[in-house]
């Protein structure tokens, strides 16, 4: 994620013909993850590792790590608490974000 | 189900073309649809939004949820756009102006298109473009503040049909989406629900592989505007779904068939009550609702059997 | 090449044939169906290889020209009077966007009451679309500027739409003769179309992001800028087709102008009658000549500032009434931009040809003789030149 100018700062040169916008996704510079106030925790021992918190983000934050554990990026996470409420081994709990 | 046999969450494309950092509701079951659509979808697609929640929410200048290209106009010409991407796709193939052909997309929500876009999605499937038009079907006018549309269903609280002293809220049935395109006489017509993610792949695929015209109607949670807790969407959306509020079906060249059916469907009720904009309901009219449920689902059951 | 026998709607028809336009998509609605049904037929015959789209609304014409134009094909469209109304919203679009369709107009009078007649009120509604808007006389610059409309949009320093105004039924709808291009002619002026960031899975773009207040007003800037910044192209274009065809063509065209005192000022098919009015007073020995608003959008403000320093009254057309508001769009506008001026002559607006009515030469003479008094000693708020009662 570089870094770009602030939207107070960008000139009207600096904007493309017709406000296109050329870097695709580039909206992944925004944290999203300030908005949560509850973030979720995966119990290793409970994780069976089949996916279902991954498939049902709807931030599509939630990644496995070299040995297949998941857990979610907290640079975007929002604590909607969806994949906790549909592991299917209760292995994701939702706690406070302080 | 061929492209699915395999139904393991892990084993599906990685890729995300629909970014994070887009400013989704938390819990927003809309955007878990639009991510599973263009996870299916995949990169050779041109897509054609509407105005509503997942076109502000995926493109606040100057940045962008989108990794597909992507063109946004208006609010009731999603397909008309899209009808003009893929006569100029056709023809600048035919010029030898290109070569690859990606698949014409369009979306809009609800109000997109069952109100203010159904002429041109009408015009664009009468003409026969090959296209996918994927309605995200949140039941309201979500994005200007829960505002009524003619896919809030009967009894439903929004903020042009609020319930009050003289009013039960909605008062019309859900306009048939699905049946309105069935009546087109499109080659591919779905109902899906993020809840069930993988029938949902699914179609899209066979959306991708239909030549001419096809709909997708996708069942759109909202925690904000159906009020209920953000942690629920999908559980309240497979609640739709075993209820018979919204039946997965497909119609394959005017061929009916169920996907998801049930021996004995949930009483309504267990829908309703987890949302707020059912709380007013007084117990008539939730059977009248439950009435109105089991009348569709039998209509929609001899539609298949036929 | 030998003169033909065309009516103006069939020249812009062939015109967009020439240019080897890619989508046409089009909704017919008088006075402008001659074009679109003329477009239709060629493409069933293989004399134009385009897709041809029988959208279902004028909205829909325009929307599914965005969407063609951004994917890189050369795109056309025609309309007039309820239509141009019904597509408003999606003009501004295609401008701020940078898409350039190119679109002719009829131009009708609006409802209500109905009147497929010519007038000017569906072009005035749309000023602020931010379109390159030119008009034509006749059925030659018909052809010509709806051929040079393509050059001048697709310009990489231009990039925007382009639109050709014809009056309906005076210049859509009339026989003249004419001079045609060949193919060979028009390949050698027109390049192809390359839009410079397509709708292309291979370099993803986003068009139409939502901005907030903080970056709005620099977009619009960005985009008003380059509008003014076309004229250095649109000159280019039409000396370069003058070279090609032997016909000039001008942001202000002047007829007679020199030493005249007095100038009468219109803009659209009304020039040539204005034109005979003008010679009929010459006869009579009165320093009176005519300049003709050729390019309407971006304004043209020097050359009407150049061509009005000398005379001393200004008697401006407009068929088109501003209800409630000051007389004539044309006229109001002329005043703005020789506000400034330090010598500006005495202006006097009227309005007339409404509804496709026929100004004749005499009132021409009329208006000019009454404008003479009304510039200088000022007169009715609204001039209206040929109502009964």
């Amino acid at each position: 994620m570089s870094a770009r100018k602030k939207d107070s700062e960008i000139t009207w040169q600096d904007i493309d013909i017709g406000a296109v916008i050329r870097t695709p996704g580039n909206a992944a510079e925004y944290k999203t993850g300030d908005w949560r106030s509850e973030k979720p925790t995966w119990n290793k021992d409970r994780c069976i590792k089949c996916g279902i918190c991954y498939l049902f983000c709807p931030e599509g934050c939630i990644h496995h790590d070299k040995e297949g554990y998941f857990e979610g990026d907290l640079y975007y996470c929002k604590g909607c608490g969806i994949c906790a409420r549909e592991c299917w081994t209760q292995a994701i709990t939702m706690g406070p974000e302080a | 189900m061929e492209n699915f046999a395999i139904y393991v969450p892990r084993l599906l494309p990685q890729k995300e073309y629909f970014a994070p950092g887009h400013r989704a509701c938390i819990g927003c079951g809309e955007a878990l649809a639009l991510r599973l659509v263009t996870k299916a979808l995949g990169r050779e697609v041109i897509i054609s939004n509407a105005t509503g929640c997942m076109e502000i929410v995926s493109s606040p200048f100057p940045t962008t949820s989108w990794r597909v290209p992507w063109i946004h106009t208006l609010f009731e010409n999603a397909s008309a756009v899209a009808s003009g991407i893929e006569a100029a796709l056709k023809i600048m193939k035919e010029k030898g102006m290109r070569t690859k052909m990606p698949k014409v997309v369009a979306m809009g929500g609800d109000g997109a298109t069952l109100d203010i876009g159904l002429q041109s999605l009408s015009g664009a499937w009468e003409r026969g473009h090959d296209f996918i038009y994927v309605c995200f079907d949140n039941e309201a006018y979500m994005n200007t503040g829960i505002q009524r549309s003619s896919g809030t269903p009967f009894g439903a609280a929004t903020t042009t049909s609020p319930a009050g002293k003289l009013s039960i809220g909605q008062t019309t049935w859900k306009k048939n989406m699905p049946a309105i395109a069935v009546a087109h006489d499109i080659p591919y017509v779905a109902t899906a629900c993020p809840s069930y993610p993988f029938d949902l792949m699914e179609k899209v695929n066979k959306a991708v592989a239909t030549k001419g015209p096809s709909y997708l109607h996708v069942l759109s949670p909202c925690p904000t505007g159906w009020r209920h807790p953000p942690d629920v969407s999908v559980k309240i959306g497979r609640l739709a779904v075993e209820t018979g509020v919204f039946p997965l079906y497909e119609v394959e060249n005017g061929k009916y068939k169920l996907n998801v059916d049930f021996p004995k469907l949930r009483p309504v009720r267990d829908y309703l009550s987890p949302q707020g904009r059912f709380r007013h309901l007084p117990k008539d009219e939730v059977e009248r609702i439950q009435q109105g449920v089991i009348r569709e689902y039998q209509k929609l059951k001899k539609k298949v059997e036929a | 090449m030998a003169m033909v026998g065309m009516e103006g709607s069939l020249a812009m028809a062939e015109a967009v044939r020439l240019a080897n336009a890619d989508v046409v998509a089009a909704y017919p609605i008088t006075p402008q169906t001659h074009i679109v049904e003329r477009l239709a037929e060629m493409v069933a015959n293989g004399e134009l290889n385009a897709a041809y789209v029988p959208v279902e609304s004028e909205h829909s014409a325009m929307s599914a020209c965005l969407g063609s134009s951004a994917t890189g094909a050369r795109t056309f469209t025609a309309t007039a009077g309820q239509g141009l109304e019904l597509m408003h919203e999606v003009l501004y679009v295609a401008s701020s966007l940078r898409l350039p369709i190119v679109m002719g107009v009829a131009n009708r009078a609006l409802s209500s009451p109905l009147s497929v007649w010519g007038d000017h009120s569906d072009v005035m509604a749309v000023r602020d679309t931010g379109w390159i808007q030119i008009f034509v006389e006749n059925g030659q610059q018909a052809f010509d500027l709806t051929l040079c409309a393509f050059r001048i949009g697709e310009d990489p320093k231009v990039l925007f739409p382009v639109m050709i105004h014809m009056d309906g039924f005076h210049v859509s709808h009339v026989v003249e003769p004419l001079y045609l291009l060949n193919e060979e002619q028009v390949k050698g002026f027109l390049p192809p179309y390359k839009h410079p960031f397509p709708l292309d899975t291979d370099n993803p773009v986003t068009m139409g992001a939502f901005a907030v207040p903080i970056l709005y007003t620099e977009a619009r800037k960005s985009q008003e800028t380059a509008l003014r910044g076309t004229r250095g192209i649109i000159n280019k274009v039409w000396s370069d087709f003058g070279k090609l065809s032997g016909r000039h063509y001008q942001a202000v065209e002047h007829y007679r102008s020199d030493n005249a005192d007095t100038l009468l000022l219109t803009m659209g098919s009304y020039s040539e009658i204005a034109m005979e009015a003008v010679d009929q007073l010459r006869e009579r020995g009165e320093k009176v000549g005519l300049i003709r608003l050729r390019l309407w959008r971006p304004f043209p403000f020097e050359e009407l500032r150049q061509a009005t320093k000398a005379c001393r009254t200004l008697v401006v057309l407009d068929r088109c009434i501003s209800p409630g508001g000051p007389p004539g769009p044309v006229c109001s506008e002329t005043k703005a931009a020789l506000y400034s001026q330090k010598k500006r002559p005495n202006i006097a607006g009227f309005i007339g040809g409404l509804g496709g009515r026929d100004l004749s030469v005499p009132e021409f003479v009329q208006m000019v003789e009454r404008g003479r008094v009304i510039a200088a000693e000022g007169g009715e708020e609204i001039e209206m030149i040929g109502v009964r009662g």
